[in-house]
C-alpha cells in the first residue's frame, strides 16, 4: 500500500509527495505520506479526527517544514521554502475554519490574492501613474470574472464577514483560485454546511474542475460527498496511510472500517 | 475604479480643497491675531498629524502595536538638527529665508532617511514578534534610542565638536514657516494615504486580518511588515525634524520619552485605528486642547485616561473607526472628501 497509485493518463504529476513526514517532539503526526497528483485529478484525503489530514496540508503549504521526505511541484523540490514562495509556485488552500480577511470587502479579498500580478512600485503608486491604474484595473477585471464564476459579482462590495457561511466558503475558494495555482487544497469545504449548501459547493467544485483544469486534494468528513466526486481516496489514521484506491474499494476496506468504527471485538459489540 | 476624466476631476477637487484650507491658513496668519504662541500650536498640530498618521500605518493598518515611535521621531529630530547646525556653521544655505527653507528640507530628508534606517534595523528583528511581545520590544528600542542619544557627545549642549553628553542640544536653526510646513504635512499624509490605497495597503490590512491566510495567498508577510514599519519610521523622522526646528532652538532627549510615544498611541486609538481622518482630527484636537486648557494642565493625563476608558467602552474602534475601512466615507463626512483623499 505504500506505493502511490499512478494515473496512466499523464506521466509527470503536478504534485509528487514522497515519504513526507513530521515529528512534533516525540509525536509522529504524519509519516511516510505518498501521493502523486495529476492535472485535472480530484483526490480525497480522509481519516478520523486527529489523523493528521490538516497536518498534511500544513506541510504542503510550508506552514510546517517536513522532518522527513519531500514534495515536488512540477518537478521542483519545495522543501525549505516559505509559505508565500510555495503559494507563488502554485499551491493554494482553503481552511477548515474559514480564514477570510473579514473586515475587507469580497472584492478586496480576491484582489489581495492577485497582488503578485501588480508590478508597480511605491513611486508609481504614490504618483498614481498610468501603469498603476492599468494594472489595478486589470486585476479588478480578473477578480470580477472570478466572482462571476461563483455568482458572487453582486456581492463584490460586501464586507466579507457579513456573507452567509456558504458564500464565505465560496469566497475562500475564489480567493485561492486567484493565486493562479496548479494544486488546490480544500480543507473540509463542506464542514458546517446544510445539504443545500453542500449541493451548491459540489456545483462549485465542478465548475472549478471544468474551468481551471487543476489538481485538487480534498479533505472531507462528508462521506457521500467524497464518494461522489473523488476519483481516488487516501485514508490516513494516526499519521499513517492505511489505504488508498478507488472509492468503491475504500468503502469495503477492512482497515478503513476499523479506523472509523473501531476494531471488531471477538465477543462482538457490547451494545 | 473610475475612468481617467473622473480621476482628474477628483484630484482637482482634492487639490482645490487643500488650496482653500491653505488660504484660510494664510488669512489667519496675515490677520495679525496669531501670536508666536499660537503659531507654535499650529506647528505642533502639523508634526502631530504626521506622527499620528505614520503610527496609524503600523497600528491601524498593519495591526501591530508599536510603543516606541518617539524613538524614531528622536532620530529624525537629532539628525536634522545636527545637520542644520553643521550646515549653518559652514555657512551653507543661510543667506536668505528661502535658502533656510531649502536647508531645512535637506536636513528633514536626512532625518527621515536616518529614521527610516533605524526603522529597518529595529523592524527586522522586532516584527518577528506579535502582540504584547512586539509592544514590549518596540518600547525597549524606543528607550534604547533615547538613551544612546543621551550619551552621544555630539548630540548635547552646543553639539557637534563642542558637544557635551547629557545636555539639551541648543542653538538649532529655526524653521517655523507654517506655509511650508503645511505643504510638507499635506504631502506626507498624501503619500501615506496613497500607500494605504494600493496593493501595499491591501496587503498589510490582509496581514492584520489574518496573517496565515495572507501568506497562503502568496503575500510575503515579513516584507510588507518591515516595509510598512520603515515607511512609518521615516515619517516619524519627518515629524521629528519639524519638531526640532519648531522655534525653541533646543532639543532634549526627554522630549522623546516613553510618555511621548504613548501620547501618540492615544491619539491613534482615539481617532480610530485604520482611519487617517481620525488620526488627523485626534492629532489636532489633542495637540491644541492641552495648550488651550493650560490652566488645567496637571489634570491632562487624568482626562486622557477617563476619555480613553470611555471611548473603549462606547466606541472601541475609536471615534472614526466604526468601520475600519470607511476611510473615504469618513473623509467625505468630515472634509467633503477634500483633504488627503487626494488622488484616491
Amino acid at each position: 500500500m505504500s506505493e502511490p497509485l499512478t494515473n496512466p493518463a499523464s506521466d509527470t504529476p503536478v504534485l509528487e509527495v514522497k515519504n513526507l513526514g513530521i515529528n512534533f517532539g516525540g509525536l509522529r503526526a504524519v509519516s511516510e505520506f505518498n501521493l502523486e497528483l495529476h492535472k485535472g485529478e480530484l483526490v480525497g484525503l480522509i481519516g478520523p479526527n486527529g489523523a493528521g489530514k490538516t497536518t498534511v496540508f500544513n506541510l504542503l503549504t510550508g506552514v510546517y517544514q517536513p522532518t522527513e521526505g519531500y514534495f515536488k511541484l512540477e518537478g521542483r523540490k519545495m522543501n525549505g521554502r516559505q509559505t508565500h514562495q510555495i503559494v507563488a509556485a502554485g499551491v493554494a488552500r482553503t481552511f477548515q475554519n474559514i480564514r477570510l480577511f473579514k473586515q475587507m470587502t469580497v472584492l478586496e479579498n480576491v484582489l489581495t490574492a492577485f497582488t503578485k500580478d501588480l508590478r508597480y512600485g511605491i513611486v508609481s503608486s504614490t504618483f498614481r501613474s498610468g501603469s498603476f491604474w492599468k494594472e489595478e484595473k486589470a486585476i479588478e477585471d480578473k477578480a470580477m470574472d472570478l466572482l462571476r464564476v461563483f455568482h458572487m459579482e453582486d456581492k463584490a462590495h460586501y464586507v466579507a464577514a457579513n456573507l452567509p457561511y456558504g458564500q464565505q466558503r465560496k469566497l475562500e475558494i475564489a480567493r485561492a483560485l486567484a493565486t493562479d495555482m496548479k494544486v488546490l487544497l480544500l480543507d473540509e469545504p463542506a464542514a458546517g454546511m446544510n445539504p443545500t449548501e453542500t449541493a451548491e459547493l459540489l456545483d462549485c467544485i465542478g465548475i472549478v474542475r471544468e474551468k481551471f483544469n487543476i489538481a485538487i486534494l480534498l479533505i472531507e468528513h462528508d462521506m457521500s460527498l467524497v464518494m461522489k466526486i473523488c476519483e481516488r481516496i487516501i485514508v490516513i489514521d494516526y499519521g499513517e496511510t492505511i489505504a488508498q484506491g478507488l472509492p468503491a474499494e475504500i468503502s469495503k476496506n477492512e482497515k478503513v472500517i476499523a479506523a472509523y468504527l473501531g476494531e471488531q471485538e471477538e465477543e462482538g459489540p457490547i451494545c | 475604479m473610475s475612468n481617467r476624466k473622473d480621476r482628474l476631476k477628483g484630484s482637482l477637487i482634492n487639490f482645490a480643497g487643500l488650496l482653500v484650507l491653505f488660504f484660510i491658513l494664510v488669512l489667519v496668519m496675515q490677520s495679525g491675531v496669531v501670536s508666536s504662541y499660537v503659531r507654535g500650536i499650529i506647528v505642533q498640530c502639523f508634526f502631530a498629524i504626521i506622527m499620528v498618521t505614520s503610527l496609524n500605518l503600523v497600528m491601524g493598518f498593519l495591526g501591530q502595536i508599536a510603543l516606541g515611535h518617539a524613538g524614531f521621531m528622536a532620530v529624525g529630530a537629532y539628525t536634522s538638527a545636527l545637520l542644520a547646525k553643521a550646515m549653518t556653521q559652514a555657512n551653507i544655505l543661510t543667506a536668505t529665508p528661502a535658502a533656510g527653507v531649502v536647508q531645512f528640507l535637506i536636513c528633514m530628508a536626512a532625518g527621515a532617511l536616518m529614521a527610516g534606517l533605524f526603522g529597518l534595523i529595529v523592524g527586522i528583528p522586532a516584527l518577528r514578534l506579535r502582540g504584547d511581545y512586539l509592544a514590549i520590544i518596540t518600547l525597549g528600542f524606543g528607550e534604547i534610542i533615547r538613551v544612546i542619544i543621551q550619551n552621544l557627545k555630539i548630540a548635547g549642549s552646543k553639539g557637534l565638536a563642542q558637544g557635551q553628553a547629557g545636555q539639551p542640544l541648543i542653538g538649532i536653526p529655526v524653521m517655523n514657516n507654517v506655509y511650508v510646513l503645511y505643504w510638507i504635512m499635506v504631502l506626507c499624509v498624501a503619500i501615506m494615504f496613497t500607500f494605504v490605497r494600493s496593493k501595499y495597503g491591501r496587503a498589510i490590512m490582509a496581514i492584520r486580518e489574518d496573517d496565515i491566510a495572507s501568506s497562503c495567498v502568496g503575500l510575503n508577510n515579513t516584507y510588507y511588515k518591515v516595509l510598512t514599519f520603515t515607511i512609518s519610521a521615516m515619517f516619524a523622522g519627518v515629524a521629528g525634524a519639524i519638531f526640532a526646528h519648531r522655534g525653541l532652538g533646543t532639543l532634549s532627549q526627554n522630549d522623546f520619552s516613553f510618555l511621548k510615544s504613548t501620547d501618540y498611541v492615544i491619539m491613534v486609538v482615539l481617532g480610530g485605528m485604520g482611519s487617517m481622518t481620525g488620526s488627523i482630527v485626534a492629532a489636532i484636537v489633542l495637540s491644541a486642547l492641552p495648550e488651550l486648557l493650560r490652566a488645567a494642565a496637571q489634570y491632562r493625563m487624568l482626562v486622557y485616561s477617563v476619555v480613553l476608558v470611555l471611548v473603549m467602552i462606547f466606541k472601541p474602534t475609536g471615534l472614526f473607526g466604526a468601520y475600519e475601512f470607511s476611510l473615504q466615507r469618513g473623509l467625505k463626512r468630515l472634509f467633503g472628501g477634500r483633504k488627503e483623499a487626494q488622488k484616491a
